[in-house]
């Protein structure tokens, strides 16, 4: 299981070049957010419910806080959230999977068969049982997140040890005198390492469409927070002004987007054996 | 006229470092009723030029150059005029008959389909004239055989139900890309007699393309050593294999395990093959030549005859040996 | 995928009725001793999950009067059996479950079971169209793209399919809501029937069906409308998905020895493409989109929220929040079930498409 990621030349693809252009923009927002938001987020200090004008480029919301400036200040919680949805989510896969593939037997087939279970229940169902029991918060959605993605890193890591656990090099170094625990952290790790990041690419943009669908729902941010599914909720209950909803989703969208954009140039990019297993 | 005539054909294929010459400036002929092998290690773009004579190279690949096939040019033609050719008048099989028929189509499907598209005949003719290509390659029970499924025969019947799609349509030439590799040494030899008797009976011009000279020795008329996309020599089959003269023809055969039973040293070719794309400067089988002088660094070998139909292409070799 | 047996030599298919019909039996037997396993695991996990997490279920069902009595809430727990050892609980649960008792919802003081017998067709009314609207569109989508590969078509419906699977549901629902039905008025609002309108008779609780069956045209009609937006919306993500996995397999197949060998015969490319590419297509996508059809019932949560429409998600939504047991229990049994048929139509699809699993 080779990376072949070749010279670079992924990145320079156009659909990858717009992924990360995008991603730098929303960046960019979330780091100069106070210097380029002309309103405190949260401040009510404006007329409810204005139209998209020259002052509100994007209009206000029903309490008058500025939808343009709440939208940047949202970058600043989803894509931190994104990264860290997909590195608990490869924390606990790799983990899981990780210790299935190696060791195999029963240890295999109990862990496998409960990820199994967890990707066959529809994911915003079980994610919502879990954010609802610990109570709707952004910290217990995120983990509810967590809960529903980990199974598919695990299958990916489980398949690529597998795959691997047999080549030669992993012999030559086991037959060398190195420990188990040597061999999985060391040997296959770089091997691995490649796979498991597009897939992380991959469903980054799929944790964030669950995050902001739960906090949709009301049980991930809580208002006045600016987290975007939040804010296109606030825009549902007013779904007349159309501004209010819209807008925050796009922000959504374009960033899932990103992710997808150049996770799917990355998959592309790899050789097809291993593509094949990030799609199933 | 030759019923194929090959001219500096060249074949670039994308890789993900660019595009690469698999084939360059090649040029052979073929009579009908002929049969000749075209030899190699792999990658040195022997099933590239089969492909190309198909026109079925991989994505993104394309041929320069020109090949006539009773006076048409192949190249020359639209996809759509070309169809009317290929599977009609030209053939192939290929390597491994365990994955070149569809494992979920029914063997008389498969063998009447092209018949049907070119011959435009009706179904019953298509299925006598089926029942009579199973019996030339000799299966047993023809009529049960169209009704089953491949996975129900074994590699060596599967590559007899593949010469017999390739025959359907009366084809005047068919390519055979390493027609016995995949198949077990004893089927092996009832296959090449196959395509022996089919040459004789049909007067069909065959191409064998195998790394396995021992292969062509008892069935070909004449034999094409490829290296690395171009051709290094050619010659009657006996002529070439009794006195080779290229430095690449004379390791290929004196690491023939035939040869090392008469008592000599079993050799091997120092190094391996270059990669696509990767192709050394001048004659490209100077870093590998026992031979070879600064010269082949540079100069890019032309053809000198040994006799008639005996050509190689290298400088320095004939002189070493006379 | 398939088992290719090698046999050696010409076994030729012979008085395999009696064969086909016990294997079969075998066949159907074992895929449901799978589902059964696989229904007690999701029950199970749904029963952990509910369990481990310090939320409260009569805090959330009672009122902060009836909360501060804890004579009433003693009565609240011993009335839906919390007030035993939680493996007891799971033990009673399963074998009431056996017995075809799913308990009585906390949240809408209803008998689980009614209240799934309810919301359950409406989820799947819109799952089945928005899922035939997938296949259709992404199989077709994906071929072409496979087809007209890096070129501008390819190009172009990967850009869309990759939007298809980006844009989140419940903001298309909105908007998709405020232009057909507020702006254009093209479309009906929210819910499966006009307000005050006419149930069909009912049958399947599929409300198209049901009104076409017993010739309530116009019912049927508005049933339809309402339908349409969204299943629609529904179907983004999964099309999204399909094309892009049909691309891949039908790319993969394209690059298979025997679709070369087809090509080989000089066969149009329209016919290499339906006899000899899209039978070993259609098994691949069989089996995504039964995956798919689970998918569904995740978006339906966010999509029937926005559109009120009363189905599975809505249920499981207020079951949630309300940290209802038994509805959340009841929740995943159907879900278990949804995929263990999901599993079953999938099997025999592959049966009907590949001739060589029909005859073992």
């Amino acid at each position: 299981m080779k990376m072949k990621i070749s010279k670079g030349s992924p990145w320079r693809q156009p659909l990858a070049l717009v992924g990360i252009s995008i991603l730098a923009f929303w960046i960019i927002l979330a780091i100069f957010a106070p210097l380029i938001a002309p309103f405190d987020p949260l401040a009510q200090d404006s007329d409810a419910l204005m139209n998209p004008n020259h002052l509100h480029w994007l209009g206000t919301d029903s309490v008058g806080r500025d939808i343009f400036s709440r939208i940047i200040y949202g970058a600043r919680i989803s894509l931190p959230l994104a990264i860290l949805l997909v590195f608990l989510s490869i924390i606990v896969g790799s983990i899981i999977g990780g210790l299935a593939g190696y060791f195999g037997g029963w240890i295999d087939s109990t862990l496998m068969r409960f990820a199994d279970i967890v990707l066959a229940f529809p994911g915003i169902i079980l994610a919502m049982a879990v954010s609802a029991a610990l109570g709707p918060q952004l910290r217990n959605a995120v983990l509810a997140v967590v809960l529903v993605a980990w199974p598919t890193y695990a299958r990916l890591v489980r398949s690529l040890i597998l795959s691997s656990k047999d080549s030669d090099y992993v012999t030559a170094s086991r037959l060398l005198g190195s420990s188990t625990r040597r061999t999985l952290l060391v040997d296959l790790r770089p091997n691995i390492s490649g796979s498991v990041l597009v897939l992380g690419a991959l469903e980054a943009g799929n944790g964030l469409l669950l995050l902001s669908g739960l906090s949709f729902l009301g049980l991930g941010a809580q208002p006045p927070s600016a987290e975007w599914g939040a804010m296109v909720s606030a825009g549902a209950n007013n779904f007349e002004k159309w501004w209010i909803g819209i807008f925050p989703g796009i922000a959504i969208l374009t960033a899932v987007l990103a992710f997808n954009f150049i996770g799917d140039t990355l998959r592309d990019a790899l050789d097809p054996r291993t593509a094949k297993a990030l799609r199933n | 006229m030759p019923l194929l005539d090959v001219e500096n054909l060249t074949v670039t294929l994308a890789t993900s470092s660019g595009s690469a010459q698999a084939v360059r400036n090649l040029s052979f002929s073929l009579d009908e009723g002929e049969i000749i092998g075209i030899a190699g290690e792999s990658g040195s773009g022997k099933t590239m030029t089969a492909l190309s004579l198909m026109r079925l190279l991989p994505h993104k690949g394309f041929a320069t150059g020109s090949i006539k096939f009773s006076g048409k040019d192949l190249l020359a033609q639209t996809n759509r005029a070309y169809r009317d050719i290929r599977g009609n008048q030209i053939a192939m099989i290929f390597q491994d008959p365990m994955t070149s028929l569809h494992p979920m189509i029914k063997i008389e499907t498969q063998l009447t389909e092209h018949i049907r598209h070119h011959k435009k005949i009706s179904q019953e003719s298509a299925h006598l004239k089926a029942l009579e290509l199973l019996d030339t390659v000799k299966i047993p029970d023809p009529a049960s055989a169209l009704e089953a499924m491949p996975k129900q025969f074994s590699g060596g019947m599967r590559q007899r139900i593949a010469i017999a799609i390739a025959l359907a349509c009366d084809p005047k030439l068919l390519i055979a890309d390493e027609p016995t590799t995949a198949l077990d040494v004893t089927v092996q030899a009832g296959i090449l007699r196959l395509l022996d008797q089919l040459r004789r009976e049909k007067n069909l011009a065959v191409m064998v393309i195998t790394h396995d000279l021992g292969v062509l020795s008892s069935l070909t008329d004449r034999i094409m050593i490829m290296y690395a996309g171009s051709e290094v020599e050619s010659g009657l089959t006996s002529d070439l294999l009794k006195n080779p003269r290229h430095p690449y023809t004379k390791g290929l055969i004196s690491a023939l395990p035939t040869s090392s039973i008469s008592g000599k040293k079993l050799l091997t070719i120092e190094g391996m093959p270059p990669e696509l794309g990767q192709i050394p400067s001048g004659c490209a089988f100077h870093p590998r030549c026992a031979y070879a002088k600064t010269s082949c660094e540079s100069q890019i070998p032309t053809s000198i005859s040994i006799s008639t139909k005996h050509r190689i292409f290298c400088p320095v070799n004939p002189l070493v040996s006379s | 995928m398939q088992q290719i047996k090698k046999s050696k030599n010409l076994t030729l298919a012979g008085n395999m009725s009696a064969k086909v019909s016990s294997s079969f039996a075998k066949f159907i037997y074992k895929r449901i001793a799978v589902g059964l396993l696989m229904m007690i695991g999701i029950t199970f996990v749904a029963f952990a999950v509910t369990q481990v997490v310090p939320g409260d279920p009569a805090a959330v069902n009672l009122g902060q009067s009836a909360m501060s009595n804890p004579e009433i809430v003693a009565r609240w727990r011993a009335e839906y059996g919390l007030d035993k050892p939680v493996p007891e609980q799971y033990m009673r649960y399963i074998s009431k479950v056996l017995q075809g008792d799913l308990g009585i919802s906390q949240h809408s003081r209803r008998p689980v079971s009614e209240d799934l017998a309810e919301y359950f067709p409406a989820t799947i009314e819109i799952a089945l169209v928005a899922i035939i609207f997938s296949i259709i569109i992404g199989f077709s989508l994906g071929i072409l793209s496979a087809m007209t590969r890096d070129r501008l078509p390819d190009q172009l419906i990967r850009v869309l399919s990759l939007t298809g699977v980006s844009m989140p549901t419940f903001w298309t629902s909105l908007v998709v809501f405020y232009i057909f039905f507020f702006k254009l008025g093209w479309f009906p609002g929210t819910g499966r029937l006009d307000p005050g309108g006419d149930e069909p008779t009912h049958l399947t609780g599929l409300y198209t069906i049901d009104a076409l069956v017993h010739g309530q045209f116009s019912i049927a009609w508005i049933a339809l409308k309402h339908l349409a937006l969204p299943a629609i919306v529904l179907a983004t993500y999964t099309i999204g998905v399909l094309t892009r996995f049909t691309r891949a397999s039908v790319l993969e197949i394209l690059g298979n020895d025997y679709v070369r060998s087809a090509r080989a015969k000089g066969l149009p490319e329209w016919l290499v493409i339906k006899r000899h590419v899209l039978r070993p297509a259609l098994l691949s996508i069989i089996t995504v989109a039964g995956v798919a059809f689970g998918g569904l019932l995740s978006g339906s949560v966010l999509v029937e929220n926005v559109f009120s429409w009363p189905g599975l998600g809505q249920y499981a939504f207020k079951s949630a929040i309300a940290l209802d047991l038994p509805g959340i229990m009841g929740v995943s049994i159907v879900v278990a079930g949804v995929f263990i048929i999901m599993n079953l139509i999938v099997d025999f699809l592959y049966r009907i498409i590949d001739p060589n699993l029909r005859s073992e």
